[in-house]
């Protein structure tokens, strides 16, 4: 019955498809824990997400959420060593022997092809977000759409963040300030 | 088990900032530097960019790595799965001493955060399906989309050279979001063909890269 193992392995499964960072594996994620192992709802990933984008260090700390809410702290501190620790390894090892490939023609070519990859998975993350962070059903008997003061909320953030220096931290605390005025039923 | 070139008797001058490729070596960082300055921008980097905290403190604040090893480091990291900055830590961590500073680093900066998002979850189990909580967090994921975006357009704008990039992204969005391919095949096969697309060039002198 321990959710442990499918944690670990989801994680760790999760933790390979981050190439450029987290949101490239969101989508996956979202199939995983919400889909497949019924861990937690669509919003509430969404939450936990968001949340996390708030909180210091990299921005995919949100994976111990999801295991303390599946199997508690046992559960957070395995989905953190499954979704870090091969990863860590890995990067240890390649680091070393990129190192000795300066002069490997297809070094460039990897490092150069895979960023347009990475950047493309990344938009397809931001969308699959998207799609449940901007429709919701404001109250329980309302129909999900898609809610304009959210979208509006989001261009703000985007543009004040191609414009200004304000801590994105700060800014999404403020969208929640918002939130709790305008978003409840 | 150091794997930083550390040639034992090479007779460095006396390092100045202005010391090239040599960074990293003028003295042996202690493991409790590295871990404590690790754990210190895991604890403050609020807001994401962890890599720019990394950078003002590694290259400008203690001078350990030279700006030129700062981003061929990150270069990797870009390409390598793991998140930008625990390939980061690890690589610097790795560059300054060796596979226990890579430790060190990594744990110091997922640590705090890893703790912090944990007690998250306990507290959302207690009030997350609260009515005001539950209208906050709609607030908070909103502006969080925006967040996301505005990271792929500065990245996008940096790193986007020509028509062919752009194909890639459409592709890798229409087979995840279209259909629904998994991420992981979306991955590998894009991977391999942008790979090939930017294959290094056969000249008539030889290889050289692209």
């Amino acid at each position: 019955m321990s959710q442990i193992p499918a944690l670990a392995r989801v994680f760790l499964y999760l933790s390979l498809l981050t190439v450029g960072g987290g949101m490239a594996a969101y989508p996956e994620m979202e199939t995983l824990t919400v889909d497949v192992h019924h861990w937690l709802t669509q919003a509430q990933l969404v939450h936990f997400y968001s949340v996390g984008q708030m909180a210091p260090g990299p921005n995919m700390n949100m994976v111990a959420a999801i295991g303390e809410k599946v199997a508690g702290i046992a559960g957070a501190l395995v989905v953190v060593l499954a979704f870090y620790a091969p990863t860590g390894v890995f990067t240890l090892i390649i680091g070393r022997l990129w190192k000795r490939l300066t002069n490997w023609p297809w070094r460039t070519s990897i490092q150069r092809g895979l960023a347009p990859v990475a950047l493309g998975l990344m938009l397809a993350g931001a969308f699959t977000f998207g799609k449940s962070s901007l429709r919701f059903a404001q109250t329980a008997t309302s129909a999900v759409e898609i809610h304009w003061l959210a979208v509006v909320l989001a261009v703000a953030v985007l543009v004040l963040m191609l414009r200004t220096k304000l801590n994105p931290a700060l800014m999404i605390l403020g969208c929640g300030v918002i939130g709790v005025f305008a978003f409840h039923p | 088990m150091s794997d930083a070139p550390a040639p034992p008797a090479a007779p460095q001058p006396e390092p100045t900032s202005a010391s090239p490729a040599a960074s990293g070596m003028q003295a042996k960082v202690s493991i409790s530097d590295i871990f404590l300055s690790f754990l210190m921008i895991g604890a403050t980097s609020f807001g994401g960019g962890a890599v720019a905290y990394l950078r003002s403190t590694i290259v400008a604040k203690r001078k350990w790595l030279d700006d030129v090893s700062f981003v061929e480091l990150f270069s990797i990291s870009q390409s390598l799965p793991g998140l930008n900055s625990t390939n980061m830590a690890i690589l610097c961590g790795d560059r300054l001493r060796g596979w226990l500073g890579a430790v060190v680093a990594a744990l110091g900066i997922i640590v705090p955060g890893a703790i912090i998002m944990t007690l998250a979850g306990i507290v959302y189990g207690m009030h997350g399906d609260r009515v005001l909580v539950t209208a906050g967090l709609r607030g908070v994921a909103a502006g969080a989309t925006g967040l996301i975006l505005a990271t792929f357009i500065q990245l996008a704008s940096k790193t986007l050279r020509g028509w062919l990039d752009v194909v890639f992204i459409i592709a890798a969005v229409i087979a995840v979001n279209w259909f629904h391919v998994s991420v992981l095949y979306a991955l590998l096969a894009l991977a391999v063909l942008a790979t090939l697309a930017y294959r290094p060039k056969r000249t008539a002198e030889g290889r050289k890269p692209a």
